[in-house]
């Protein structure tokens, strides 16, 4: 209802002789004093429409962002792209709570996990998905598992894919041997003191799951998968917190094996490091979307990520971060080195991808959390 | 208005644009995150609002947080002692000398130019497995194998005494520069030897510089967050990292704010106890009031 329509209707309540000549007046002054308050702000909150926020994890990934999309799209539209990043997904979706309405617009965030979580706040919009036609180059898999979180609707688009798999040195550990112990090779008394692990809740459980034999999207002995966590915690150099971290750790050799995620991996192995990569049975894999927050200006999101999704600018971005894109590449030519990146699926079906559940995740999250914090810590 | 009315609102004229900043930035936060802590946080992730004491009760009666408390406040101690082991002869170095103070004062604040996490991370290059110190001991054929160093408490307590060391020497500084001299010449010709004239006259005469440094050290050792993060073990967690852990990973923020409450609540006390034994007085006297 706008301001026009709620002064008709204090002035029919006034002639109607609901409202005294009293509370009408102070009424009337009330929405003036609104009024005069909100204008300057309300101004600037419309000319917020003119620009779109988008965060992500910066480096390379800004820059091919910049170059093929944002500066393109500024120009056909005249619609600035703000580009923020963040350090990480829950970072980011603490600073999505402490905001205003229409603050934030688009991020790039990772797992299904986290768009259900989203979801659970109240903080999905809903995509008009005639506004992106480049979204008809998205292999179907991706778009399927967000639509059954937010009931057939999406409020985001798949953008790339990638596994939590096993890094290892090949100086220290073979090919074989990596191959044969699989996700026990992260409970290998042999390599105490040599072995790294993200401090990550869900990839613990995960490859705890892995390595005491269960399904890592059902577990029934948590009892087991906890202990499993301990004896890992007991064999570590160190958690890790940010890529940058883990490929140092790998680089200079403080550690021999880590599970670690695919396309850092392969940047190392670009660099001339001899480190092994391993996707061991039902490994952790996972998608990574461009989700559009509640109370964003649509239109002009969903054109923003129309030109994100363009084979160009995808491709660009996919082989800036070393993760395949979300097209399929039955539909579109991704060039030389994406079907070389880990993880890489030709079919397009993903098929032996094992993808997270956002309800047995996001189910326990709040007990899982906490209850790894505590282990983690050597409890 | 009389001169005397004028003189008296003087000062509150001239502190209101402090007060109301510190209203606006810290008073009214920190009364925010007072009413979130007695919140509930959903299973969804949202918050409940309300009047609940879980989050309290969990706080103070559960052992996991104690012993982090406890283990917090035992780097805070350690990093304490060793800045003032280290600061004191340092700080006396630079107040007695002569000519070059100016020079020895500026590359004391030369670190402060170099970002924390970037100071932090150095150790890396020095400690780390193919950092300074193994490739020369390798180098030199003094050892075969790398010496793991890095990642473990005594690397935290490193990275703590790296950063608060020139915030220990400065304050000891400043509390030496107020002492005359002459003092410790008037104590020789008494019969003193140098060493008892530091020990009875200098040292108790700068004790409020160094328990300022000793104060300022201890509460951001305390809640520091980011050392145990980039030089700690597995294991390694401060209290902060808890707090950290509960508003942004478990998106808990009612409990965050009951941890972080208890943090504050600790050191507060902290500063109770020095204004009880040495007054608030001897802090502005350690920071050359």
């Amino acid at each position: 209802m706008d301001n026009s329509k709620r002064y008709e209707r204090l002035l029919e309540r006034y002639n109607n002789g609901d409202l005294d000549r009293r509370s009408f007046l102070g009424l009337i002054g009330a929405a003036g004093l609104a009024y005069g308050v909100a204008t300057p702000f309300a101004k600037q909150a419309l000319a917020a429409t003119e620009q779109v926020r988008f965060d992500g994890w910066g480096g390379v990934v800004s820059e091919a962002f910049r170059k093929y999309a944002f500066d393109p799209y500024t120009k056909k539209t005249g619609i600035k792209v703000v580009d923020g990043t963040f350090g990480s997904g829950d970072e980011y979706i603490s600073r999505i709570k402490a905001s205003q309405p229409g603050e934030y617009n688009i991020a790039h965030l990772s797992g299904v996990f986290d768009y259900a979580r989203y979801n659970n706040l109240g903080l999905t919009s809903v995509l008009n998905e005639k506004n992106i036609p480049n979204l008809q180059f998205v292999i179907p898999k991706l778009t399927d598992v967000f639509r059954k979180v937010t009931d057939g609707t999406l409020s985001c688009v798949p953008y790339d894919y990638g596994t939590t798999g096993i890094a290892y040195n090949r100086k220290h550990i073979s090919d074989e041997e990596a191959k044969k112990k699989g996700a026990k090779l992260l409970i290998d008394k042999e390599l105490k003191g040599k072995l790294g692990a993200w401090g990550d809740w869900r990839t613990r459980i995960w490859y705890a799951s892995l390595q005491t034999d269960q399904d890592p999207n059902n577990a029934t002995d948590m009892d087991a998968v906890w202990n499993a966590i301990r004896t890992n915690r007991d064999l570590l150099l160190k958690y890790w917190s940010s890529g940058a971290e883990l490929m140092s750790l790998l680089a200079e050799e403080e550690i021999y094996a880590t599970e670690a995620w695919s396309g850092r991996v392969y940047a190392l192995q670009e660099q001339g490091h001899d480190i092994g990569y391993l996707d061991p049975l039902n490994g952790f894999g996972w998608q990574e979307c461009l989700f559009v927050i509640k109370d964003s200006p649509m239109e002009a999101c969903e054109e923003l990520l129309n030109f994100m999704l363009a084979p160009a600018t995808s491709i660009a971005v996919a082989e800036g971060q070393n993760y395949p894109p979300a097209l399929d590449p039955k539909k579109v030519d991704l060039g030389k080195k994406i079907p070389k990146l880990p993880a890489f699926d030709p079919t397009g079906t993903l098929d032996g991808l094992t993808f997270a559940n956002p309800t047995y995740w996001n189910g326990h999250e709040q007990e899982w959390s906490k209850e790894f914090g505590r282990i983690q810590k050597g409890y | 208005m009389t001169i005397e009315t004028r003189e008296a609102r003087q000062p509150w004229i001239l502190l209101s644009p402090s007060l109301v900043a510190i209203t606006l930035l810290l008073v009214i936060p920190l009364l925010f995150i007072v009413v979130y802590s007695f919140w509930l946080r959903t299973a969804t992730g949202a918050d409940q609002a309300g009047f609940f004491l879980d989050n309290w009760n969990e706080a103070l009666t559960d052992a996991f947080y104690r012993d982090i408390l406890l283990y917090t406040l035992k780097i805070a101690a350690i990093t304490t002692v060793a800045c003032a082991l280290l600061g004191y002869p340092a700080a006396y170095f630079i107040a007695r000398s002569k000519g070059n103070k100016a020079l020895l004062l500026l590359l004391l604040m030369l670190p402060f130019w170099i970002s924390y996490i970037i100071r932090t991370m150095s150790w890396i290059n020095i400690l780390g497995v193919s950092g300074a110190i193994n490739s020369i001991l390798i180098s030199l054929g003094i050892i075969s194998e790398p010496i793991q160093m890095l990642y473990n408490q005594v690397t935290i307590v490193l990275g703590l005494v790296h950063f608060l060391l020139p915030f220990m020497i400065l304050n000891i500084y400043v509390s030496l520069e107020g002492i005359d001299v002459t003092l410790e010449d008037a104590a020789c010709s008494l019969g003193a030897t140098r060493w008892q004239s530091f020990l009875e006259v200098t040292l108790p005469l700068s004790i409020a510089g160094l328990a300022a440094g000793g104060l300022l050290c201890f509460v951001l050792a305390a809640g520091t967050y980011i050392t145990p993060v980039i030089l700690g073990g597995p294991s390694d967690a401060m209290f902060a990292n808890l707090v950290f852990e509960a508003i942004i990973t478990q998106l808990d923020w009612p409990l965050g704010s009951a941890l972080s409450l208890m943090l504050l609540a600790v050191l507060g006390a902290l500063v109770l106890v020095y204004n009880h034994f040495l007054g608030m007085g001897q802090l502005m006297k350690g920071l050359g009031k």
